[in-house]
C-alpha cells in the first residue's frame, strides 16, 4: 500500500447516509479475481442517473469524498475500497463508518476520517462551492481556504500504518514466535480445538 | 482479572489475545476460517506473489456458494455441468485451484456437504462455541448463535488470517440486548431480529458486539439463534452472540468435525464457563419486549425500515430527522410505494426462500407447514426455495418437503446464496417485488431495480399463497 500523509484537493459533496457497499460496488462487479479497474462500476446505480454528482466534471478525479453516517455498511466486500481508490479517492470524510469498511479503507491507503455532523455539513458547503479541502494526517487536521480547522481522532496503529504504507501481514509475521507460543499454550489447555479439523477431507470431487 | 465479572464477549476475547500492543491493538488468534470464491482470489494471489504459505491450513475450510447456479450441477453422465457465466466460472475455478495449492480442505460444488458457508460451518461442527470464526463475508456474525465470536472481514484480512492465523483488532464495546417475555404464535426469530434492527437502527450496533440475552433466546433452537445473530451486521454490529447451552451441545454432538470422546467432554466443560458473569458491565444495554412484536416486514431499502404486517407504508413526514426524511422519500420512490398503503395491500410477483439467514431445515419446515395443500397465487410469477446446503436439501426431501413446495408451484433448487444477492443467475427483475427471507433490502441487491421485502419463511409462504404481503396468523 502507498503511504499517505496528506490529501488535498476537491471533495465530492455526496453526503448520503447509510450508503451500503452494494451501492458503492454492486455484486456483478465482484466476479473479478483482480483488485484493478473497479472504478468503472463504482456507485453504478447512482451514476445511471443523468446529472449525478460522481460524473459532474467538478467531481471527476477529486481525491476526497464526503459522506453521511454509517458509510460502507452492509457487505464486507473490500471491492468497495478498491472501487473508491480506482476513482482516485484517497480520503473519505463522514460522521461514522461501518467497522469493516473503515478497516478495509485503511488497508488500501484510504483515510476514513471521522468528524462530527456539523463539521461534515460545513465541509459539504465548501465542497459545493468547488473549494479545496486539505487533510493532514500527521497533525490530524482538516482545513479549508476559509480558515476552517477541524481536528480528528484516529487509532494510532492505523495512523502509523497509513503514514508508512505498512503491510500488516509483514508486521504480524515478525511476531511468529509469539503466535507459536500461543498455539502451544492453547494446544495444552484446549486440545479439543484441533481434534475435529483433520477428520473431514472434503474429497468429493 | 480472573475474579472480575466479565461478559461472554470479554471471556472469548481474553482467551484469544496473543499479545497486546502499546497502542491498544491486540493480535487475536483465529480458530476457524471459512473461505468462499468471491472474497478470496485476491488474498491467495497476494500470498502467491509474496511467496507466503498458509500457517495452519487445517483451520480453514473452503466452500463455493455465491456464484453457483442453483440449477442441477451434474449432467446425465454424472459429470459436473459447465457454468455459463465465464466470470463466475473463472472465480469458482480459482477457488478450486487455490484450495489444494495451499493445502486447504475444499468442499466441491457437487458434494452433498456443499452449501452456504454459514450453513456448512455449524452443520459440519466446524464452527464451535468459544471459538473465533472469520470469513470474508459480513454474515459470519451468524455463527454467534453457537456462542462463537464470529465476524466478517475484508480480503486483506483474509490474507492476514491465511498467513498468520491472527488478526490485528481493537476490542469492540459490548452491548446487551435483553429481550423480555416471549414471542406470540406465528412470530419468529426473523421477526424478532427485524424488530430489533428497527429499534436500534442500521448503525445502532456500530462499534459493538451484541450479546442477546433473555429467556426467549434460551428457548430457541440453534437454527433460530443463527438467524438472529446472522442479522447483527444489519444493525451495524460486527458480531452477535448467544451464550452456548445444552441446546447447542445437543446440536453439535456427533457432527463430523466436532470433538469426540474425551475431547468432547473437555470442550463441553469449557463451554459451560462461557456466559456473562453476574455483575459484568456492558457499555450499552437495551431492553426489548417480545410480547408486542408482530410478524414484521420491511418497506424500504434499509433493514431498519421495518413495520408490523398490520401497519402501513410510512410517510416521510413521520421522520423528525431531515436526512431520514430525505432517505425515506428516495426509498419509497425506489420501492414504488405510496405512504398510507396497508402493507397487506402490497402485491408480490416473486418469492425467495433461502439465504444464510433462513435456509436451514427448520426454515423450510416452517414455510412448508404454511404451504401444505395450497398453491401460489397466479400473480406470483417466480417462487424458489434454495436450501442452505446439500444436507439440508436431502433432509427436506426425506421429509417430503420438496413435494410440498413443488405442489405449491415453487421451484426446488440446489444450494447456494442465490437470489439473496444475485451473483448467480437468480435475480429479481427490475421494478418487481420479492418477498424474501434474506437479509438485505438494499437498492439493487436482488438485481438492478429489484424491490425487496424482508420477512420470515412462514411469512414468505403466506405471501406466495395470497399474492401479496400477508399476515401468516390470519391464514385459516
Amino acid at each position: 500500500m502507498e503511504p499517505v500523509s496528506s490529501v488535498s484537493g476537491r471533495a465530492i459533496p455526496f453526503g448520503a447516509k447509510n450508503v451500503d457497499t452494494d451501492i458503492i460496488i454492486p455484486a456483478k462487479w465482484l466476479k473479478t479475481i483482480s483488485r484493478e479497474g473497479l472504478g468503472e462500476g463504482a456507485f453504478e446505480s447512482i451514476r445511471a442517473e443523468p446529472g449525478n454528482i460522481f460524473d459532474d466534471p467538478e467531481s471527476v478525479g477529486a481525491p476526497i469524498l464526503i459522506a453521511g453516517d454509517n458509510f460502507g455498511c452492509g457487505s464486507s466486500r473490500e471491492h468497495a475500497a478498491w472501487a473508491i481508490l480506482d476513482l482516485g479517492i484517497r480520503a473519505v470524510i463522514a460522521p461514522s463508518y461501518s467497522d469493516i469498511f473503515s478497516g478495509n479503507a485503511v488497508k488500501n491507503g484510504i483515510l476514513p476520517i471521522v468528524l462530527p455532523q456539523e463539521a461534515v455539513d460545513r465541509l459539504m458547503e465548501v465542497a459545493r462551492d468547488g473549494e479545496p479541502i486539505d487533510i493532514d494526517l500527521d497533525t490530524q487536521t482538516v482545513t479549508t481556504p476559509f480558515q476552517d480547522r477541524f481536528t480528528f481522532d484516529i487509532d494510532p496503529f492505523r495512523k502509523h500504518c497509513l503514514m508508512n504504507g505498512l503491510d500488516e501481514v509483514a508486521l504480524t509475521l515478525e511476531r511468529q514466535q509469539s503466535i507459536g507460543q500461543f498455539e502451544s499454550r492453547r494446544a495444552d489447555a484446549q486440545g479439543w480445538l484441533s481434534t475435529g479439523t483433520n477428520i473431514y477431507r472434503g474429497d468429493h470431487a | 482479572m480472573a475474579n472480575r465479572p466479565r461478559t461472554l464477549y470479554e471471556k472469548i476475547w481474553d482467551d484469544h489475545v496473543v499479545e497486546t500492543r502499546e497502542d491498544g491493538t491486540s493480535l487475536i488468534y483465529i480458530d476457524r476460517h471459512l473461505v468462499h470464491e468471491v472474497t478470496s482470489p485476491q488474498a491467495f494471489e497476494a500470498l502467491r506473489i509474496a511467496g507466503r504459505p498458509v500457517r495452519r491450513p487445517e483451520l480453514t475450510l473452503a466452500v463455493p456458494d455465491h456464484n453457483l447456479p442453483t440449477t442441477p450441477r451434474l449432467g446425465p453422465d454424472g459429470k459436473r455441468l459447465p457454468i455459463a457465466d465465464p466470470q463466475s466460472a473463472a472465480q469458482l475455478a480459482a477457488l478450486e485451484r487455490n484450495a489444494p495449492e495451499f493445502g486447504i480442505r475444499y468442499i466441491d460444488a457437487a458434494a452433498a456437504e456443499q452449501g452456504i458457508v454459514h450453513v456448512v460451518g455449524p452443520e459440519q461442527g466446524f464452527s464451535l462455541p468459544g471459538t473465533t470464526i472469520v470469513c470474508g463475508d459480513s454474515h459470519t456474525a451468524c455463527h454467534g448463535g453457537l456462542g462463537a465470536l464470529a465476524f466478517g472481514i475484508g480480503t486483506s484480512e483474509v490474507e492476514h488470517v491465511l498467513a498468520t492465523q491472527t488478526l490485528l483488532l481493537q476490542r469492540s464495546k459490548a452491548m446487551d440486548i435483553w429481550v423480555e417475555g416471549s414471542l406470540g404464535p406465528g412470530v419468529t426469530a426473523k421477526d424478532l431480529i427485524l424488530h430489533i434492527i428497527g429499534e436500534i437502527g442500521a448503525a445502532g450496533g456500530s462499534g459493538y458486539v451484541i450479546e442477546y440475552r433473555g429467556a426467549v433466546f434460551e428457548g430457541m433452537s440453534v437454527e433460530e439463534r443463527l438467524t438472529v445473530c446472522n442479522m447483527s451486521i444489519e444493525a451495524g454490529a460486527r458480531a452477535g452472540l448467544i451464550a452456548p447451552d445444552e441446546t447447542v451441545c445437543a446440536y453439535l454432538k456427533g457432527r463430523p468435525m466436532a470433538p469426540k470422546g474425551a475431547d468432547w467432554d473437555a470442550a463441553v466443560a469449557y463451554w459451560k464457563t462461557l456466559h456473562t458473569d453476574p455483575g459484568a458491565q456492558f457499555d450499552k444495554s437495551i431492553v426489548i419486549d417480545a410480547s408486542n412484536i408482530a410478524p414484521t416486514v420491511t418497506w424500504g431499502t434499509s433493514p431498519e425500515d421495518v413495520v408490523p404486517i398490520g401497519g402501513t407504508v410510512p410517510s416521510p413526514d413521520n421522520f423528525v430527522d431531515e436526512s431520514k426524511r430525505a432517505a425515506a422519500t428516495k426509498s419509497l420512490d425506489y420501492m414504488g410505494l405510496t405512504p398510507g398503503t396497508a402493507m397487506t395491500d402490497i402485491p408480490i410477483e416473486n418469492v425467495f426462500i433461502g439465504s444464510c439467514t433462513n435456509s436451514r431445515i427448520e426454515d423450510l419446515r416452517a414455510a412448508a407447514k404454511v404451504l401444505k395443500g395450497r398453491s401460489k397465487a397466479p400473480n406470483v410469477r417466480w417462487a424458489i426455495v434454495v436450501p442452505g446446503s446439500g444436507l439440508v436439501k436431502r433432509q427436506a426431501e426425506e421429509e417430503g418437503l420438496d413435494r410440498v413446495f413443488t405442489d405449491a408451484g415453487f421451484e426446488w433448487r440446489e444450494p447456494g446464496c442465490s437470489a439473496c444477492l444475485g451473483m448467480n443467475p437468480d435475480k429479481v427483475p427490475a421494478g418487481e417485488r420479492c418477498a424474501s427471507t434474506s437479509n438485505r433490502n438494499f437498492v439493487g441487491r436482488q438485481g438492478p431495480g429489484a424491490r425487496t421485502h424482508l420477512l420470515s419463511p412462514a411469512m414468505a409462504a403466506a405471501a406466495a399463497i395470497t399474492g401479496r404481503l400477508a399476515d401468516v396468523r390470519e391464514l385459516d
